[in-house]
């Protein structure tokens, strides 16, 4: 790629871009959360136009209007979201968009590809089993091979390893050595610095839509100098104080939360205590029981068995108000479906939770000045980048949308914050600044409950990690005193700690 | 060669906002214009008859502004629920309960005369909304489909309103299955004397302003949008959902009942089975033409009411059949929805790719 523009309302994304990918490297893509990353690569895939520059494939200039073009092109990609369709086979997602032979579809010659490609790679697949019932890295390498099948040469990954196990970014990274040593060229775009530094061979570094560094990736880079090549200035990260654990402030005894229609239970049997002044972390395959745990920690579902108490008060009958009442805060999961309102003002999304208090509103009359100086405020404080309190929440980015709901949960100076992934896609500099939250928010004597699939980050903050596999609680451990193969193996059901 | 594509936009320009609509009404305008040319009539001609029509005199435009009166009541109805994304199809049904109970008080004996305006104007009200709070609970409770409830129900108050009138409430001095005339002291004041500018078009005119009020400037309107954008981002937030819905839905058949209230009290002082011409059908329309924002409703409504009224002296004056109306509020429709569209993308011209690096090579 040469010379890329792109220009978003008058805003360069992308400045004069200049990417080369070799055959058979792994190419690491780094870069802050706006850095025009995902911009680069969606041009290369088709799904924006460049304003200028050239694209070529093998020495030959080419002209990309659509995935379509893309795929024809040789070129896949593996989106963060999968695109998968949960109910149909693993052959039939495969099959999505192939041309068939006069109308029909060629069921057996993609399953025939499917197969070569699967024992050629080790990215072997039950092509008749439903994708619902696969393992995200299943899923993965569902997407994986459905590029491959298509012919690509190119693979393009968006953060592939942030749903998985480190066990499981083992097998995928198995899986990148065989496809680069048969010549495949693979963009890898992850904020993990230290698997990037593992499995890339080069590194390009964007900053602020320019290309400010290609580095080979030679053994003398470590994640913290790539860090500030990405954000331009030194950072320091955050030191954990210890702090004397102090009251139990959430309290969980036996919560059971029953399935929907004679599924298991969701959350079976779950005791919890989280004391003043301690961040306890939830580790754990995605699906195993954090959003039920999450959501009768917010008020959001009414445990079918068990008891909690919040600060020595017993909840009967949990509700979101009750739990705000009583000082949990919560950050959801999923951020944009679940947090704001995206066609909305930033003022609208911030104030969700207190629009019924005074001075936001009197007497059940909105005071604009009131919300919007408040908003300006949060976004002064906690360094929220929009043009102003009126800019339509959804047009923020992802670092500065989570930095916005971390406001939105702190304002109420709660007891107890529970986050769930709440660093997924952010960069380095932001996800400092969100780990910064959490310790200030221990040093003031509060809880939090961080429930997160990374573990990096899980080691980086916690003072305890507590692992949930198939809906329980299976351990609990004090930070220091296990390890990262230690949870990765109790996440996989391995092994129950005592 | 030239492509076109469509590529989200970051925000919306005021302006577009204020310009689409009308580029809808425009578009419809010309699109309809085959239709008039098809009829035989010359399209210029035809469309001066129908503004002619519409707002050519006094005594036109008042009766352009009275057809519009039930279509704002109704385009507000759908306004708010359409906000909460409750999708009340059903404001023709609760405007025929609205126009029942205003035409049962307003025959009532007894009640002193200056009570029967006002307590037609409650009992309308209070008539729709618990007809429309049906569905609401259905679907907050059992998670019904509003839309197939709403516009079910439609029917059932329609058949049930004939059975009334062909039974224990047909007009003993008619005979037709009309209900009896209402009170002459219950009908509405005239506010513009020989003409039939009646206090329901005031009625209309103040809600729409306070419904405007009440969605941007109130905790409940606060509460009702964000149910709307994000019902998930509201429930975490400790919003009750399920009671937002309720109050809208009351909100919304209320507003749809006072249309009936307004066409009995104001036009036709009794009930009957043409009392509405599609009316709670036609304010989804007109709450889509005003993108659900109350105040866009008026002219919205003006609009429609305006085609209505200038297309019978159209077809006098043309030839052009009067069924024309009905087209150009679909096609306003559509068009609509086609230029909201480019409220959230842009078009963009697109060159091949070799064309930008000519282009660039130039410039070096």
């Amino acid at each position: 790629m040469r010379a890329i523009d792109k220009r978003f309302a008058g805003v360069a994304a992308n400045r004069d871009v200049d990417l080369t990918l070799n055959a058979g490297e792994v190419l690491g893509l780094l870069g802050e959360n706006g850095a025009g990353k995902t911009t680069l690569m969606n041009i290369l895939f088709g799904l924006y136009a460049a304003d200028s520059g050239s694209i070529r494939i093998a020495g030959e200039p080419v002209a990309i209007h659509s995935p379509a073009d893309a795929l024809a092109n040789r070129v896949g990609m593996v989106h963060q979201h999968f695109h998968l369709v949960p109910r149909h086979t693993v052959l039939e997602n495969i099959m999505v968009g192939e041309p068939g032979r006069m109308g029909l579809l060629d069921t057996a010659g993609v399953r025939a590809r499917v197969d070569s490609v699967g024992a050629q790679y080790g990215l072997a697949l039950d092509a008749d089993a439903r994708v619902e019932s696969l393992s995200v890295g299943e899923q993965q390498r569902v997407e994986i091979v459905k590029a491959l099948v298509r012919g690509a040469r190119i693979l393009i990954l968006d953060e592939p390893t942030s749903v998985l196990t480190p066990q499981q970014s083992e097998g995928l990274f198995d899986a990148l050595r065989a496809l680069t040593a048969d010549g495949v060229g693979i963009i890898f775009i992850s904020h993990k610095l230290r698997e990037v530094l593992a499995i890339t061979d080069r590194l390009a570094i964007m900053r602020r839509g320019q290309m400010v560094a290609t580095l080979d990736n030679d053994g003398s880079h470590d994640p913290h100098t790539l860090a500030e090549l990405m954000c331009g200035h030194s950072i320091e990260s955050p030191a954990r104080q210890p702090v004397h654990s102090g009251r139990a402030l959430l309290e969980l005894s036996g919560v059971t939360v029953a399935g929907a229609r004679g599924r298991p239970a969701a959350l079976e049997d779950a005791s919890l205590s989280l004391r003043a002044g301690e961040i306890v972390g939830v580790a754990g395959v995605s699906g195993n029981g954090q959003r039920a745990l999450a959501d009768v920690v917010a008020g959001l579902e009414v445990p079918s068995g068990g008891h909690i108490r919040v600060d020595g008060e017993p909840v009967d009958n949990p509700t979101v108000r009750r739990m705000h009442e009583l000082g949990i805060a919560s950050v959801p999961e999923d951020r944009i479906g679940a947090g704001i309102l995206a066609a909305a003002p930033l003022w609208h999304s911030m104030l969700l939770e207190r629009i019924g208090e005074r001075p936001f509103s009197r007497g059940g009359l909105l005071n604009f000045t009131a919300m919007r100086w408040w908003t300006a405020e949060q976004m002064r404080r906690f360094d929220i980048r929009a043009p102003g309190p009126d800019a339509r929440t959804g047009t923020l980015s992802g670092g500065n949308i989570q930095k916005a709901l971390i406001a939105r949960a702190l304002a109420f100076n709660p007891l107890v914050l529970v986050a769930a992934q709440p660093t997924r896609g952010l960069d380095v500099a932001a996800r400092d600044f969100v780990h910064q939250q959490f310790l200030d928010l221990r040093r003031r004597e509060r809880a939090v409950l961080l429930i997160s699939e990374d573990l990096e980050e899980l080691f980086a903050v916690c003072d305890r990690i507590v692992v949930m596999y198939e809906g329980r609680l299976v351990a609990s451990l004090e930070t220091e005193r296990t390890s990262t193969t230690e949870i990765g193996l109790l996440m996989t059901g391995g092994r129950e700690a005592a | 060669m030239m492509r076109l594509r469509l590529e989200p936009r970051e925000r919306t320009p005021a302006w577009l906002n204020v310009l689409l609509p009308i580029a809808a009404v425009a578009a419809t305008l010309v699109l309809a214009s085959a239709l008039v040319a098809a009829a035989g009539a010359e399209v210029l001609p035809a469309y001066r008859a129908l503004l002619a029509g519409a707002f050519g005199s006094t005594f036109n435009s008042v009766e352009t502004v009275v057809k519009a009166a039930p279509m704002i009541f109704t385009g507000l109805a759908v306004a708010v629920a359409f906000r909460a994304r409750f999708w009340n199809i059903g404001a023709e049904g609760q405007l025929l309960a609205g126009a029942m109970a205003a035409a049962f008080v307003g025959g009532l004996e007894g009640l002193p005369a200056w009570v029967l305006a006002p307590s037609m104007i409650v009992a309308g009200a209070v008539a729709g909304g618990l007809w429309a709070s049906v569905p609401a609970t259905l679907k907050v409770r059992y998670q019904v489909d509003d839309v197939v409830a709403t516009l079910m129900l439609n029917f059932v108050m329609f058949y049930a309103m004939m059975a009334l009138l062909d039974g224990p409430w047909k007009d003993p001095l008619s005979g037709y299955p009309d209900s009896p005339d209402i009170r002459m002291d219950a009908e509405f004041p005239i506010l513009l004397e020989r003409t039939r500018l009646h206090l329901g078009v005031a009625l209309a005119l103040g809600c729409a302003l306070l419904v405007w009020l009440l969605m941007a400037r109130t905790t409940l309107g606060f509460r009702i949008r964000a149910v709307g954008e994000n019902a998930r981002a509201a429930a975490r937030s400790g919003i009750r959902i399920n009671r937002v819905v309720l109050v809208t839905a009351l909100l919304s058949g209320g507003l749809a009942g006072l249309a009936g209230v307004g066409e009995v009290a104001g036009m036709h002082f009794q009930v009957m089975a043409s009392l509405s011409p599609g009316y709670g059908y036609t304010g989804i329309v007109i709450a889509m033409l005003a993108r659900l924002n109350p105040l866009g409703v008026v002219p919205a409504a003006l609009f429609f009411a305006a085609v209505a009224t200038g297309s019978e002296t159209m077809s006098r004056q043309t030839g052009v059949p009067v069924f024309l109306a009905d087209v150009i509020q679909g096609l306003a429709l559509i068009s609509m929805l086609v230029a909201l569209l480019f409220s959230h993308y842009r078009v963009r011209m697109q060159a091949q790719a070799a064309h930008g690096v000519a282009k660039r090579l130039g410039a070096h």
